[in-house]
């Protein structure tokens, strides 16, 4: 393996680990700053405050997004808030209590010392957004407002209408821009990385190919961030945006990089439900209406048919506030999304194929008045009313659960560092933090935790030794990597087959949903690995890319993408067989408790699952990080 | 439901472009316009031809990447919306759909229907940001910002910087966004001290970069997906006229 597996958790007790950790790193003085030159990939919320951050610092900056600008990272379309432990609300809420409900959520299958770390920095965020001018829903007194959100008993969620990514986003692009214009930072839009260039066990640099022109180009770096956000999208069909994929990190995988906990993927609760063939993606209903909204089904199959306002109160299951009255509605997500897929299964689910649940806005008009609802949601009302073309203030809207964020990524240590020295990892393109499940108003705060800064503070502790060890882009390993990334684009621009890209990636996603997605078990995921290497065979022989390489290609970009999403399927469902547990999202239908909730096998497997890569056609090498938990107590989660 | 499309064809900005005329078929109203467009794609694939480029990403209105002309409005018929919330039940069976790209001399275009809107983002590196270094930010809730100026200033953030409202302009004006992104800032306390450079610096790269001026035709407005009143328009018109005026004043 390259590099050393070795969390590096800082000693001392939680609380004061962070702290204890940056008095002793190594830093980089401000004038020795400029001499390094760092790669970031990716610009969402954890690229493009990294990025910024960097900047402002005055190392030398290269970022680079696929597309056509810095402010499109899918960040932008995250909908209801970021977490922080601000306690404003004076309900209960501290930096513990966050951590503790982060860990809790994830149900114990993250680090502790990373968790407790995310919930600290949780309040400088807040300062930090507030201060570039995003603007925060507020009181009238001027002061912010939170509100509550999925998996928490306290209000910590703080939010822009519901466009609070969208508002983060364009603070920390803007905090970009600054950084451009400065100077420091150099901006690469519509450039995709195509491979990572390791030179004597570090990473140091990367090749790209400009989808604009086709150009493939090697850049050198001191260090190499990825931020290339999660892999939803190997279920085609999921509410990222078409062009998020796995291929930088997976690139990095092949290149020596660990992959950890490929396999947890959260199934988020309140999408629109999928409506025909040709469908491009789901749309996600912000997970904040579950606060007024009540989750209902017909209690008897036969009435699944019959409008919404024929069904009698007496004749309805609001089966979340039944199986878990003390969250009821705003239980976690990976809970709320297999009570929705066991009461479609047991034929009760509603709307076109059976495949949705009532969420109901009724009660909630009838007690706060529609005004006050459209306050609160109108724009999520809007949305649904132009996907579905039905007015939800007047029909219950239907929901079914969508792929959303993958909490696994590749293995990085406390530093936020992979094993290979020098190729960082943030935001949702890292496992670090979600553990096997990731609660609302969590995946905004830790992109900013990661990018404005932790990296900025741990990156000097690897750059203190690398004072000019940058290599030429002449380098022989870059030639290398060239060469074979201009192969491989050749190798899809032959193959001159029939079947479109997205054909493949189609039925890619149908079989993996099926296989590996809300629910798993051992035959599914044996059969899933039985065809995942057919589909890849017949791609590699039936694909047809139209066009060529060195020209504006979008087939070109989609099949590439696929190729890599069709060999990491396979590393996914590998990792879900071999947890041979439930744990959050990741249910195993062998390990349940009587009333069919997740059972985990603490003994076994309160591990981290960090995947090697042996060579093409062979199986990846496990390596397991126990997780050891010094402060928390593992518990059965219990929502009820 | 069926169609007959015109859709805009140009290998590279070097090369002419022409309407060309495709149709497809059985298209369920529930199809959104882009994905009508991937079906017309997987046709053209699947006849050995090359597909139409467009662009989009996220698919819910809020990334600002696709940018279509549809008979010849930005966005198509179904304001406020992005290309992408566009149904076509929206449309009549049989109709005839016109599609090209967005049209401004300022967005070159790259292919088909895409075009190069990096303008925009040289008008925020112009001044578009408030300069808080991470790390030096004061407690959240020592900045007080009365809730109607906040409301303001996100109606005014929401703009998703797609640029449909230089393409509806017939002087292919940027002011509505420049304008959105202005007021913003504007509007809260923590972008008063840069208030005066932010403005002049904007407006002057926004006149670089060849966009046009404002006769208040207001189309900008009409299909703005974010619904950018063009009231902000006349914030930064006062807002420049008094930067400049205290800059003349040697303020």
């Amino acid at each position: 393996m390259i590099g050393r597996f070795d969390a590096k958790i800082p000693p001392g007790p939680l609380a004061q680990k962070w702290r204890n950790h940056r008095d002793h790193s190594r830093l980089v003085s401000p004038n020795n700053r400029r001499k390094f030159e760092i790669i970031v990939v990716g610009s969402g919320l954890a690229g493009g405050s990294a990025a910024a951050t960097l900047g402002e610092l005055g190392y030398r900056v290269r970022c680079f997004c696929f597309q056509d600008s810095a402010r499109r990272a899918h960040s932008i379309a995250a909908q209801g808030g970021i977490n922080a432990a601000k306690n404003y609300q004076n309900d209960g809420d501290s930096v513990y209590r966050l951590f503790h409900d982060t860990i809790k959520g994830g149900d114990f299958r993250s680090r502790e010392a990373n968790v407790y770390r995310l919930a600290e920095i949780s309040n400088n965020i807040i300062d930090q957004c507030v201060a570039q001018g995003v603007p925060f829903a507020r009181e009238y007194g001027g002061l912010l407002a939170n509100r509550s959100f999925g998996g928490a008993q306290v209000s910590r969620t703080f939010y822009a209408r519901g466009q609070t990514g969208q508002q983060l986003l364009l603070g920390c692009y803007q905090a970009l821009c600054k950084q451009i214009a400065a100077g420091t930072v150099q901006m690469f839009p519509q450039t995709e990385m195509l491979d990572l260039v390791i030179v004597e066990g570090h990473a140091k640099g990367i090749v790209t190919r400009s989808l604009s022109s086709g150009k493939i180009e090697s850049h050198t770096a001191d260090a190499v961030v990825l931020a290339t956000g999660g892999y939803g999208n190997v279920f085609y069909l999921s509410t990222n945006a078409r062009g998020c994929n796995v291929t930088a990190t997976y690139r990095a995988f092949k290149r020596g990089a660990l992959f950890a906990n490929p396999s947890f993927t959260q199934i988020h609760p309140t999408c629109i439900p999928v409506s025909g063939e040709y469908q491009s993606k789901l749309t996600l209903m912000s997970e904040s209406l579950r606060n007024d909204g009540r989750v209902w089904v017909p209690k008897r199959k036969e009435d699944r048919d019959k409008l919404p306002g024929e069904i009698p109160e007496t004749d309805r299951d609001y089966y979340l506030e039944r199986k878990y009255p003390s969250y009821g509605n705003l239980s976690p997500r990976d809970i709320s999304s297999r009570a929705a897929k066991e009461v479609c299964d047991e034929g009760r689910g509603v709307g076109p194929g059976g495949r949705g649940v009532y969420l109901d806005f009724a009660d909630a008009i009838k007690r706060l008045g529609e005004q006050t609802i459209c306050e609160r949601y109108g724009n999520l009302f809007e949305v649904y009313e132009k996907i579905t073309g039905e007015n939800a203030y007047k029909v219950p809207m239907r929901i079914y659960p969508a792929v959303h964020y993958t909490m696994g990524g590749l293995w990085v240590d406390y530093d936020l560092m992979s094993n290979v020295p020098g190729l960082f990892v943030i935001g949702e393109a890292n496992f670090s933090d979600h553990g096997a499940n990731r609660l609302g108003a969590s995946a905004l705060m830790q992109g900013l935790a990661d990018g404005y800064f932790v990296l900025p503070n741990t990156l000097p502790n690897y750059l203190a030794g690398q004072m000019g060890k940058r290599p030429s882009p002449d380098f022989p390993a870059f030639q290398e990597m060239e060469k074979e990334v201009r192969s491989r684009i050749e190798k899809l621009l032959n193959v001159n087959g029939t079947r479109s890209v997205d054909s493949f990636h189609r039925e890619l996603g149908l079989l993996l949903w099926d296989k590996c997605g809300m629910s798993r078990h051992e035959k599914g995921l044996r059969e899933a690995l039985k065809r995942i290497p057919e589909l890849r065979e017949q791609f590699w022989h039936e694909v047809r890319v139209p066009g060529n390489g060195d020209d504006f290609n979008q087939s070109l970009e989609r099949a590439g993408r696929v190729a890599d999403f069709l060999e990491f399927a396979e590393l996914m469902c590998i990792d879900a067989l071999e947890r041979d547990e439930s744990a959050g999202a990741h249910f195993r239908e062998e390990h349940q408790t009587a009333e069919g909730e997740a059972l985990r096998d603490d003994e076994n497997h309160a591990a981290v699952f960090a995947w090697e890569f042996q060579g093409d056609g062979r199986p990846p090498l496990l390596h397991r990080e126990p997780l050891n938990f010094e402060t928390v107590h593992l518990t059965q989660r219990s929502y009820k | 439901m069926n169609f007959l499309l015109r859709v805009w064809r140009q290998a590279n900005a070097k090369t002419p472009g022409k309407l060309v005329d495709y149709e497809v078929h059985d298209i369920s109203p529930n199809t959104s316009f882009l994905e009508m467009l991937d079906i017309l794609n997987e046709t053209l694939v699947r006849g050995e031809k090359e597909p139409v480029a467009f662009d989009s990403d996220c698919r819910e209105g809020i990334c600002g990447t696709c940018s279509l002309t549809i008979n010849g409005e930005p966005h198509g018929p179904d304001h406020p919306g992005a290309v992408c919330e566009l149904y076509m039940r929206k449309f009549r069976d049989g109709a005839r759909i016109t599609i090209e790209p967005f049209r401004v001399g300022s967005f070159p275009l790259l292919k088909d229907l895409v075009v190069d809107r990096s303008a925009l983002d040289r008008i925020v590196q112009a001044g578009g940001f408030i300069s808080a270094r991470a790390g030096s930010a004061p407690e959240a809730n020592s900045i007080l910002v009365p809730k109607h100026d906040a409301d303001l200033a996100m109606e005014a953030a929401a703009c998703i910087g797609c640029g449909a409202c230089a393409a509806a302009c017939p002087n292919g004006s940027a002011m509505l966004f420049t304008a959105a992104k202005v007021s913003h800032l504007s509007l809260l306390p923590q972008g008063l001290p840069e208030r005066q450079t932010r403005v002049l610096r904007m407006v002057s790269v926004m006149d670089a970069e060849g966009f046009g001026n404002c006769t208040n035709t207001y189309e900008c407005e009409a299909v703005c997906p974010a619904e950018i009143s063009a009231s902000f328009i006349a914030k930064l018109n006062r807002e420049y006229a008094r930067a400049a005026l205290q800059r003349g004043a040697g303020e």
